[in-house]
């Protein structure tokens, strides 16, 4: 892909879970503004490509990462590098929906208080304004105080959504966000996630590809570890130049 | 084919049986401990001091010292033992000084309640100079329940879902703001129900308050922690084998066995009540 305007690129980058390889030599741009999606079978590196963007491989024993991954220019595995502060300014929307067992006001306000935001005009206000973009306000307005496990999966989903973008992120990371979801659901997520990128930089990792080709601007297909090709996606979807992207994309394997 | 039929019906028996045994022995124990103990349980025995050489009066100041004694003991191991775990499952990588770490503990799961006694006796009492008082047996018994805080809480804390901490760390909040604000009181009804489970242990010990804290008999009530107090288990203890009126002062210790059982049995059934809340509440 040419070089423009991108917010996250990585350079060669290799990663180790202890002895095992699970990410070769991944070069790619990640477009500001834009909604990147990482396809390709179960166990190719999707989530563990996804996690090294904002240090959450960082949580797990035994692990290392070769070669760089800039965000904005600057290296976010440099030693002087806070994971804390990437993690503020990339948020994550995990496979399956993990609200904490808090109020529904709380999950939202849980990160900018514990960021020192605690007038309670201002929160009042954050929360309203992330649970709107998340389009989850109208359905929750009246019942803020409820626990948040009371919500159905999808309302749950576009809740974390919400205590995500409350911390003001440049970038949401997406990992199978509606895997776990109903088909309605679904559909409000990846009308949500069209929504979002005018705002946000979004790199969504799918299983479904008509979920890929409908609300991604651009694709990478990863394949035992390796991205097999990367371009725009609906290029990549009509005329793969790889044989293993065609096999992939017309279900030949995966 | 016979014989194997014959071989099942007999362990069965035998299993049916061992548990039949110890359910009616338990029953038995509590039947004995309540007709022997029940006859002398009036308002006085509860709110007055023993009198005429503890044959008379009540025990009081034993149920006082007794709670003095309890709650002194879990405000040393609660914090102590709460931060321990959370070292434990928080923040020890696995390897030889966790184990290590771990073992210690269970050893000192393991140790006889006197030799807590000795070592509260010699570094409390003697050591500080807090001589005989509630502070020092506060700190005895607080080891004592250490083990059993630190396991209960570490079970507690590894029971929050892991999905809870990824949340709140891909949030971009800090390792020990995420324990502190998620895991910590999330944790919390494990911790209290372990917790209270060994309150029960704290107060119905004799041995580690023998040498450090209970006093033989003191009509007054402690004014300070420095101050001995009687307690139920050792008040037992003295009038069983110490008083010069043994045989007279039978039905009080029979009185006062059914108050420290009844206190014990009242705080694990609070326990198992709270744990069962906490597990209907919690939906994860
Ligand atoms: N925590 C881990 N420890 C060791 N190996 C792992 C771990 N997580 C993932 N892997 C391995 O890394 C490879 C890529 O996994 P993952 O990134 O989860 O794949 P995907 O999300 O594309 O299904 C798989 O072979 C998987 O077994
Ligand atoms: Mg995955």
């Amino acid at each position: 892909m040419k070089e423009s305007n991108h917010i996250i690129t990585t350079e060669n980058v290799n990663f180790y879970y202890g002895d095992f390889k699970a990410l070769q030599d991944i070069t790619m741009g990640f477009e500001k503004n834009r909604v990147t999606a990482l396809i390709g079978p179960s166990g190719c590196g999707k989530s563990t490509l996804l996690r090294l963007l904002n240090r959450m491989n960082d949580l797990i024993d035994g692990t290392r990462v070769e070669g760089k991954v800039l965000f904005e220019g600057a290296d976010i595995y440099d030693p002087r590098v806070d994971p804390v502060d990437i993690r503020r300014r990339i948020g994550m929307v995990f496979q399956k929906p993990n609200p904490f067992p808090k109020s529904i006001f709380k999950n939202v306000a849980y990160g900018p208080r514990v960021n020192g935001v605690c007038r309670k005009r201002d929160l009042d206000a954050l929360v309203e304004k992330s649970l709107l973009q998340a389009s989850l306000w109208n359905e929750v307005k009246d019942i803020l105080d409820r626990s948040a496990m009371t919500l159905s999966g999808g309302q749950q989903q576009r809740l974390c959504i919400a205590r995500a973008l409350a911390m003001k992120p440049d970038v949401l990371l997406m990992d199978e966000p509606t895997s776990a979801l109903d088909p309605v659901s679904t559909a409000k997520i990846e009308e949500l996630i069209e929504e979002l990128k005018k705002d946000y930089t979004i790199i969504i990792v799918t299983h479904n590809m008509q979920q890929a080709a409908r609300v991604s601007d651009c694709t990478g297909f990863f394949y035992l570890g390796r991205v097999i090709e990367y371009n725009r996606t609906d290029l990549l979807f009509t005329t793969p130049e790889k044989k293993q992207t065609e096999d992939y994309i017309t279900g030949r394997f995966g | 084919m016979k014989r194997r039929y014959l071989k099942q019906h007999l362990f069965l028996l035998t299993v049916r049986g061992s548990a039949l045994l110890i359910a009616l022995a338990i029953c038995g124990f509590f039947i004995f401990i309540f007709v022997r103990g029940y006859g002398v349980i009036s308002w006085e025995f509860i709110t007055e001091a023993p009198r005429d050489m503890m044959t008379k009066g009540g025990i009081m100041p034993a149920i006082i010292g007794t709670l003095y004694l309890t709650l002194g003991a879990l405000a040393v191991a609660l914090p102590l033992g709460v931060l321990a775990a959370v070292y434990l499952s928080e923040y020890a990588k696995e390897g030889r000084l966790l184990r290590f770490i771990r073992v210690g503990i269970r050893c000192l799961a393991g140790v006889p309640s006197v030799v807590f006694g000795l070592f509260g006796l010699g570094l409390f009492v003697v050591r500080f100079g807090f001589g005989s008082s509630i502070l020092a047996g506060s700190l005895t018994l607080g080891f004592l329940i250490l083990p059993t805080i630190i396991g209960a809480s570490e079970e507690a804390l590894k029971a929050v879902p892991r999905t809870f901490r990824e949340a709140s760390l891909g949030l971009g909040v800090s390792k020990w703001q995420t324990t502190t604000r998620i895991v910590m009181p999330n944790a919390l009804p494990g911790i209290l129900t372990g917790s209270i489970l060994s309150i029960g242990r704290a107060a119905g010990e004799t041995a580690p308050i023998m040498f450090t804290a209970a006093a033989f008999f003191t009509a007054s009530l402690p004014k300070s922690i420095f101050d001995e107090v009687m307690a139920l288990p050792y008040h037992i203890y003295v009038l069983a084998t110490a008083g010069t009126r043994i045989a007279e002062t039978r039905p009080i210790q029979y009185g006062t066995v059914l108050v420290l059982v009844g206190l014990v049995f009242g705080i694990n059934i609070i326990a198992i009540l709270l744990r069962s809340r906490a597990r209907k509440t919690k939906r994860w």
